[in-house]
């Protein structure tokens, strides 16, 4: 997805910086609005639900935090990707994308997992606030992963038919700002829904 | 004219090859090119603006003479619903982003935006909400709990009416993020060498700031539109009282949107008036840093005073006077900006042309709107007029006698540059004598009616509360703007039935689009200008002797002739047009859009309808993103 702009890369830019790296931090800093948003109406209906199950009822803290490893540890695959194609180092660049599309994948399973655990106990959608405004914030999160993997996949596929060559540095570094800022997040996300308690 | 040939990169060709039409149907669908999609948000907004206009003549007619029978009360629900949201989302955003998408790379020297296909993704997305939306009166239902969509009533009232409200807002929400990012990015990065900030026309200014204010607002209301979509859809509680929710967080959501929107809506027409002023009044704009710095201080404080729509609601006194304060302290940058116009009219040469006296109503009655609202800051004034037609009036004056008045200077303005001909300037100043006695006759009374105690939104009222009278001249009024908008319906059409008649620079302007013909050709500057100051243009038309007097720069002098003559539109055939790289057309924007309004009606009918529709989205982006450049 990231890849359609190229078109004025090469191009001398007024501020020196590459469009698509301008557009990229615009993105992001509009995403922040977006879940600066969802966490406020988290934040705004916790302990409002009239009914169970409660958050205490339902999380599993060190399920969760291994996930979240999982999750923080694809930054540092990420982060090797962009290192070796800045060396020219195709193989290698597929290597650590696919690790970091992984980590992405078995963070969603586990969030899957993870719904359905909650759903068989109890929690729905429309069974009370928490439910509500849980499953919108985490499921928006968990999206946005999705997103990212494709973006991942479709690199390592690029890389294969010789549209990403050592040229295209930019492409990953595109990808990894969004996968970096996905991952920030869910720290934010991970601390205020799982670890403050609601104290209800 | 199908495609003559395959690009260089024909080797890669088969079904990705970019199209190549220059002329004819499929070349709109797959344009690029800035300044067709601008021409193509115009039309489109300008059509929208006809089908408001016309659900407004019904409600005035309803509301003429007391206990009118003209509209059942559902189908008045419906009408002044899609009245407000065809206006603000359909109209004044759609048609302010044609200029933009138009003159933004005119103005700051560049061949087009940093993302063209993106951009052509953005008007189609737009369309397809505001089809998506309209879709509403055949499937069922339109919109139909207001513009503001306030919970419970948009969450718990049956049928599907504002499900079209919050998937269509969510389809031309997309449209207005892509394109912030993509106007935001080519102002701060394409400017032409030496087109520093502060060089920039302060249209380039108000386009960046609302790119801005779209960024950071747009998100906000996505949130509250996707809580909304899902209390309707999937049974969630986000609006519920009685599972503990709280319909108010809908108004925070809508009005932490909705009120940067009001500067979204405003601020490009404020923006025109600036370009218009000083070339009418031969003199440069009074305090340029002023009204730059006084743009972005309306940008920044919009976001701090979204609670005072909601003073009746019930904050406390405590927010209340904050957010009391902090729209009277929004007035001053505004009211900073009202003063530099008229300085900038003071001792001016004036030429009373008709995209002047445009600008200058906008002066006038924009103060009007300015001052009713300030009477909106002062609380306990503000408890009896909430919901009454002084509110109407009031935003009537800052959005129809304000953006739309600025907006049509900007027609009238701008025409000539953009189709090579002249629009006919008796027929303009009968279009605007007309639109300013209608508009005032319609809003003007409705202040009043508003502090009698009319009522909004109501569909009907009784004779023994006295407000017939008044209600009839709106109406009136009402019907005389339309006439004045059939006017102007008319001088359009008459411009096209004459030879192009337009030079490069007919105004005398100040900026960098009149340097180039009317229409500009396909790659805009065959060189990219060098700029050495503000009012570039100007600069090397005139020079300034001791003493302070003005004259003409000898013929001949570096830039004085434009790089083409006029009623040129050669499309990018110029004889040393060659060369010069532009980008490819391309089918897959409109082929991503074409997914959006399938994704939402399988939300509000059958999932696989969406399954579809998500299936067609991914084919576009990957078209796109695979697709050979074309060299």
């Amino acid at each position: 997805m990231a890849v359609h702009t190229f078109e004025s890369e090469h191009e001398a830019t007024s501020t020196g910086l590459p469009n698509t790296k301008l557009a990229m931090w615009l993105f992001l800093a509009s995403d922040c609005l977006l879940f600066g948003a969802l966490i406020s109406s988290y934040v705004l209906y916790r302990g409002s639900s009239l009914v169970g199950p409660y958050p205490e009822d339902v999380f599993d803290i060190p399920y969760t935090s291994v996930s979240s490893f999982v999750l923080l540890a694809s930054s540092l695959t990420m982060v090797l990707a962009l290192a070796a194609i800045q060396r020219a180092e195709i193989g290698r660049m597929r290597v650590w994308l696919l690790a970091t599309a992984l980590l992405g994948m078995t963070f969603v399973g586990g969030q899957v997992y993870e719904f359905t655990t909650f759903y068989r106990e109890g929690l729905a959608l429309s069974t009370n606030l928490f439910g509500t405004t849980f499953y919108v914030l985490t499921g928006f999160h968990g999206t946005h992963v999705g997103v990212g993997i494709l973006m991942l996949l479709s690199l390592v596929s690029m890389s294969f038919t010789g549209r990403i060559t050592p040229r295209d540095t930019m492409a990953v570094e595109l990808v990894g700002l969004y996968w970096h800022f996905v991952d920030i997040v869910w720290i934010v996300i991970f601390t205020v829904v799982y670890l403050i308690p609601t104290g209800k | 004219m199908a495609s003559v040939s395959v690009p260089a990169e024909g080797g890669r060709g088969g079904l990705l090859r970019r199209p190549t039409a220059t002329t004819g149907f499929w070349s709109w669908i797959t344009t690029v090119d800035h300044k067709r999609i601008g021409i193509l948000y115009g039309i489109t907004a300008f059509a929208f603006f006809l089908i408001g206009g016309i659900e407004a003549l019904f409600i005035r007619l309803q509301l003429a003479q007391p206990n009118g029978t003209i509209l059942s009360a559902s189908t008045y629900n419906e009408f002044f619903t899609m009245h407000g949201v065809t206006m603000i989302f359909l109209v004044v955003m759609p048609l302010s982003a044609a200029f933009f998408n138009y003159f933004i790379p005119l103005q700051i020297g560049a061949r087009d935006v940093a993302f063209p296909r993106l951009n052509a993704f953005t008007y189609w997305a737009f369309l397809a909400g505001g089809l998506f939306i309209y879709s509403g009166f055949f499937l069922g239902g339109a919109p139909n709990g207001g513009w503001f969509g306030y919970a419970p009533l948009s969450t718990v009232e049956p049928g599907n009416n504002m499900l079209f409200y919050a998937l269509g807002l969510l389809m031309t929400g997309i449209a207005s993020t892509a394109s912030a990012m993509n106007l935001a990015v080519t102002i701060i990065n394409m400017r032409a060498p030496g087109m520093t900030m502060f060089r920039m026309p302060v249209f380039m200014w108000m386009a960046l700031v609302v790119q801005l204010l779209l960024a950071f607002a747009l998100p906000i209301i996505t949130v509250g539109l996707f809580q909304m979509l899902f209390d309707r859809r999937f049974g969630t509680h986000f609006f519920d009282p009685a599972a503990g929710g709280d319909p108010v967080l809908w108004q925070h959501m809508f009005w932490l949107f909705g009120h940067p929107e009001v500067y979204i809506l405003v601020l490009p027409a404020m923006g025109i008036v600036s370009e218009v002023l000083p070339v009418f009044a031969r003199k440069p704009l009074f305090g340029y840093q002023f009204v730059v710095f006084s743009g972005i201080a309306i940008g920044f404080i919009g976001f701090g005073v979204w609670a005072h729509h909601m003073f009746a609601v019930g904050l406390g006194p405590v927010a209340n006077t904050a957010f009391g304060i902090s729209t009277m302290i929004i007035a001053v940058p505004t009211g900073v900006k009202i003063f530099n116009w008229l300085g900038t009219l003071w001792k001016g040469d004036i030429r009373f042309t008709t995209p002047m006296l445009f600008s200058i109503a906008f002066i006038a009655q924009f103060v009007v709107g300015g001052l009713s609202g300030v009477t909106h800051a002062v609380v306990p004034a503000d408890y009896q007029q909430t919901d009454t037609y002084y509110i109407v009036a009031h935003f009537h004056y800052v959005l129809f006698g304000g953006a739309i008045f600025g907006l049509f200077s900007g027609v009238y303005y701008w025409w000539p540059k953009v189709f090579g001909r002249m629009l006919d300037e008796r027929i303009g100043k009968l279009n605007f004598w007309l639109m300013v006695i209608g508009f005032n006759l319609t809003f003007g009374p409705m202040h009043i009616l508003g502090l009698q105690g009319m009522p909004r939104r109501i569909q009907t009222y009784p004779a023994t509360l006295g407000l017939g009278v008044w209600n009839l001249v709106a109406t009136i009024g009402a019907f005389i703007i339309a006439t004045s908008v059939l006017i102007f319906l008319l001088n359009a059409i008459a411009s096209f039935r004459r030879p192009k008649d337009a030079t490069a620079d007919p105004w005398d302007a100040r900026t960098l689009e009149w340097s180039v013909s009317s229409p500009p050709p396909a790659y805009n500057f065959e060189e990219i200008p060098v700029v050495h100051s503000l009012d570039e243009l100007w600069h090397r038309k005139y020079a300034e002797r001791e003493g302070g007097v003005v004259v003409p720069v000898p013929a001949g002098g570096a830039g004085t002739e434009p790089t083409h003559g006029s009623g040129g539109g050669q499309e990018g055939h110029g004889p040393s047009g060659h060369g010069i790289h532009l980008p490819g057309q391309s089918y897959f924007p409109f082929v991503a859009a074409l997914g959006l309004p399938l994704i939402g009606y399988g939300v509000i009918f059958h999932l696989w309808i969406a399954v579809a529709g998500v299936v067609v989205m991914l084919a576009g982006v990957y078209g796109w993103a695979i697709e050979p450049a074309s060299e």
